[in-house]
């Protein structure tokens, strides 16, 4: 079932072990291109697997692979949790 | 008529392929120790070429860095980019070789279609193929190979095997190239668009491939500027375009991303199953449970990085007093061959045998450290250091990987400015490099102990002793923290990429790589300390030995020292006439020249000319103090009546040269300055321009002298002067 209104939040709000799925990236700088080109394109769903010690960066696991992103080059970012 | 031969001409082979995918283990399983590490023109990326003996055939390879995607936005990509595309040689390589993880197939594949739309023939290597079969997880290597329209060689991580097989579809792909044509399911619409306008272009003389035409129609129209302005012709055909694509609604920069993915995922899914049964917990996540831990991972971090340090630092002191022992033991058969011509003994004991042996001792250091650089990124642990120590390294604008090289740099400069290739993108490597010789190396420890044991702790005791030690450690990490972010901010250009940091499965790494890497780096090392480094000991000697005493002059000096004391002993008054020669040399001139401008750091011309003559290698400070104070050759590590000597040293005017400010103010200046031209050869050759160990050296120099004044005067209106 797809609510009509999803509920959108911030990357990183996300807490260790949730899942998600990326809703939509607003209208990015350049640079974070890159972090599609990863594979975190609109629809891609992943998992928190852990956050580092100091509280950044966290862990996540993506297409078959771990990668870690620091929190404030999520911003453009909307997600929805998946559970 | 003969038919003229056809001009032989070498196949290159491109390897390209995801960091951690395996790249370089099947290079060197490829090449062997056939390697030549080089630079690329004008840039601080590194070019390494191997020679691979096929049948009959010498084919070059070039090893291209690992990395995530071709749409080049770092220097290293812009060098991958252009290499592929053939404009940076004059020639597009013959054959692509892709490295493809088979574990990780989606992300790699992404890179394979842009490597796909160069129109050069290409290949798959497929690494992981054991792990992802371990998964119980099926493979269908000839769907894989119909799907990306080129062969593909299975190759398994450790062990040689697919080697030979490898080699073999090489040869036969270079005898009956095959270009890849994908589908790669983007809209027709945006297609013809970019079919007709890389036409457009083409006839402008601009080559462009379909990637890049395509890129800068989806992104925003400031983004393609740069694009457009050497083109401006076609400004107008590509607003058009643009706009017509807006009105369907296809006008968005990610569309180009997701559709490479879609179609890297429909390969995936269509060519390699799933794992069986519910997500099980890999050898990696549990392994993981320890080492990224908040408690633990962060002590086996500490513990870790404290071994890797402790080798760098102490055991590797027998191996280097051994290559001292040697070249001691040279210098001294040496020497008395050429008594009979003093300046050519001189030249070659004093010049070259002491600067060549002064570098190479740093040997044994270079090749711990890239033993353990090779071992933590082998195993995958430095990534994981990596994401323990971001958030401490990065918000002064370095990251999680600058711990390793500037952790070294504290037992020396010199490796430490090698590992820092540990970061992933030029312009954070550049920034690591440029504060590395901020971090006090051991080469300064015995000027600190020296001046420590001589003014603070007889004085202020024990606990000031080793504060004041341990606060000149400190003084270089502090430093360098404004360094950077100055860095960042104002002087290094290029786009800042967002931190990206893949945490791969752990694996043991293969020992041939690591001896590789220890080889490869020892060897550009001592190219570096053979050439540069020669040249420049040379140059220093030549500094320090002309113009000559006469003779008249030398007589002059035994008269004085004999009226003095009429009981002087021989070897005193050589030592007074070597003070005399050193005082009278170039250096010595200089040291006198710049004299006045070190006084408000109470500095006199013995103190300068000390540091000056101590260039080739830092260490060489206390044995010059020892000449310039008039007590011959002294040990570094026993300075004995050094201490007693720099305690009766005095002004012109009677007050004593040191005191505990200005002892303070040159441990600060020795601390910050940049006195050690193997650090500054090391960074030429790391960065391959001389414009960065210019900087280096003015900007420490600089620090250094505006510390010790600060020092010094402040020390005078307190009173302590």
């Amino acid at each position: 079932m797809v609510s009509q209104d999803r509920q959108t939040i911030q990357f990183s709000a996300l807490k260790k072990g949730m899942r998600a799925r990326i809703v939509r990236i607003l209208k990015c700088p350049c640079e974070l291109e890159r972090l599609q080109e990863m594979g975190l394109t609109e629809g891609t769903e992943f998992r928190v697997v852990k956050v580092a010690p100091f509280g950044d960066p966290f862990e996540i696991d993506v297409r078959g692979y771990r990668l870690c992103l620091r929190k404030k080059e999520t911003s453009c970012f909307e997600v929805e949790r998946i559970d | 008529m003969p038919v003229p031969a056809a001009k032989h001409k070498t196949s290159v082979v491109a390897i390209v392929g995801n960091p951690n995918a395996g790249k370089t283990t099947l290079f060197n399983s490829l090449t062997g120790s056939h390697q030549k590490v080089g630079n690329y023109p004008g840039v601080t990326v590194e070019r390494i070429v191997g020679q691979l003996r096929l049948e009959g055939e010498q084919v070059e390879v070039i090893d291209i860095p690992g990395l995530y995607s071709l749409n080049p936005q770092s220097e290293d990509e812009r060098v991958a980019a252009a290499t592929i595309a053939g404009t940076l040689d004059g020639h597009k390589p013959d054959l692509v070789v892709c490295v493809v993880d088979a574990g990780n197939l989606e992300r790699n594949l992404f890179l394979f279609t842009q490597v796909a739309e160069f129109g050069i023939p290409t290949l798959v290597a497929l690494t992981m193929v054991d792990r992802v079969q371990a998964e119980g997880r099926n493979l269908d290597l000839s769907r894989l190979s119909n799907l990306l329209d080129v062969e593909v060689v299975p190759v398994v991580g450790h062990k040689s095997k697919g080697t030979e097989e490898l080699k073999a579809a090489i040869a036969r792909n270079l005898e009956s190239p095959h270009v890849p044509a994908l589908d790669l399911g983007l809209p027709v619409a945006l297609e013809t668009k970019v079919a007709s306008l890389r036409e457009r272009m083409a006839r402008l003389g601009a080559d462009f491939n379909s990637a890049e035409i395509r890129r800068a129609l989806l992104r925003s129209p400031d983004d393609t500027e740069d694009f457009l302005v050497t083109y401006p012709e076609v400004r107008e055909a590509f607003d058009e375009a643009r706009a017509q694509l807006e009105s369907e609604g296809l006008a968005k920069p990610t569309l180009d991303v997701s559709s490479r993915y879609a179609w890297a995922s429909m390969v995936q899914r269509a060519s390699l199953s799933e794992p069986k049964g519910p997500r099980k917990r890999t050898l990696t996540d549990k392994i993981d449970t320890f080492l990224t831990n908040r408690i633990g991972g962060l002590l086996i971090f500490g513990a870790i990085m404290y071994l890797v340090f402790q080798s760098i630092y102490t055991f590797s002191q027998p191996l280097m007093n051994w290559i001292q022992a040697g070249f001691d033991w040279l210098a001294g058969l040496v020497s008395p061959l050429l008594a009979g011509v003093p300046i050519l003994q001189s030249a070659v004991v004093k010049g070259l045998i002491a600067g060549v042996g002064g570098v190479m001792v740093f040997l044994p250091q270079i090749m711990i450290l890239f033993f353990f650089i090779a071992v933590l990124e082998g195993t995958g642990y430095l990534s994981r250091a990596a994401f323990l120590m971001d958030k401490l390294l990065g918000w002064c604008g370095l990251n999680g990987r600058a711990f390793i090289p500037l952790l070294s740099s504290f037992a020396c400069a010199i490796p430490g400015i090698m590992a820092a290739r540990v970061m992933p993108d030029q312009k954070s490597r550049l920034a690591t490099i440029l504060v590395a010789p901020l971090m006090s190396c051991s080469a300064r420890l015995p000027v600190y102990l020296l001046l420590i044991s001589a003014f603070i702790e007889p004085r202020f005791g024990p606990f000031w002793a080793a504060f004041t030690l341990f606060a000149m450690h400190f003084l270089g990490l502090l430093v360098a923290i404004p360094v950077v972010w100055f860095l960042n901010k104002k002087m290094l250009k290029g786009r800042r990429l967002p931190f990206l940091l893949e945490l791969p499965p752990y694996q043991m790494p293969r020992l041939r790589d690591v001896w590789l890497a220890m080889y490869f780096r020892s060897r550009v090392f001592v190219k570096t300390a053979g050439t540069v480094i020669v040249f420049m000991s040379l140059v220093i000697w030549v500094l320090s030995y002309f113009p000559r005493l006469s003779e008249a002059q030398k007589t002059r000096i035994q008269q004085t020292a004999v009226s003095q004391n009429a009981a002087a002993k021989k070897e005193d008054i050589d030592k007074k006439i070597d003070e005399a020669q050193l005082e009278h040399s170039i250096l010595g001139s200089f040291g006198h020249a710049i004299e006045p401008a070190f006084v408000p750091a109470g500095f006199d011309w013995r103190i300068t000319t000390s540091i000056l003559a101590a260039f080739p290698a830092r260490e060489m400070v206390v044995p010059s103090m020892g000449i310039i104070f008039s007590l011959g050759d002294v040990d570094a590590d026993h300075p004995g009546n050094l201490r007693g000597a720099l305690k009766d040293a005095r002004w012109p005017t009677g007050k004593p040269l040191f005191n505990a400010w200005t002892s303070v103010g040159l441990m600060v200046f020795f601390a910050l300055c940049c006195q050690c031209m193997s650090t500054l050869a090391t960074i030429k050759r790391e960065t391959n321009s001389w414009k960065w160990p210019w900087f280096v050296f003015t900007y420490m120099t600089v620090l250094a002298y505006v510390f010790a004044v600060a020092i010094y005067q402040f020390g005078r209106w307190v009173g302590g002067v």
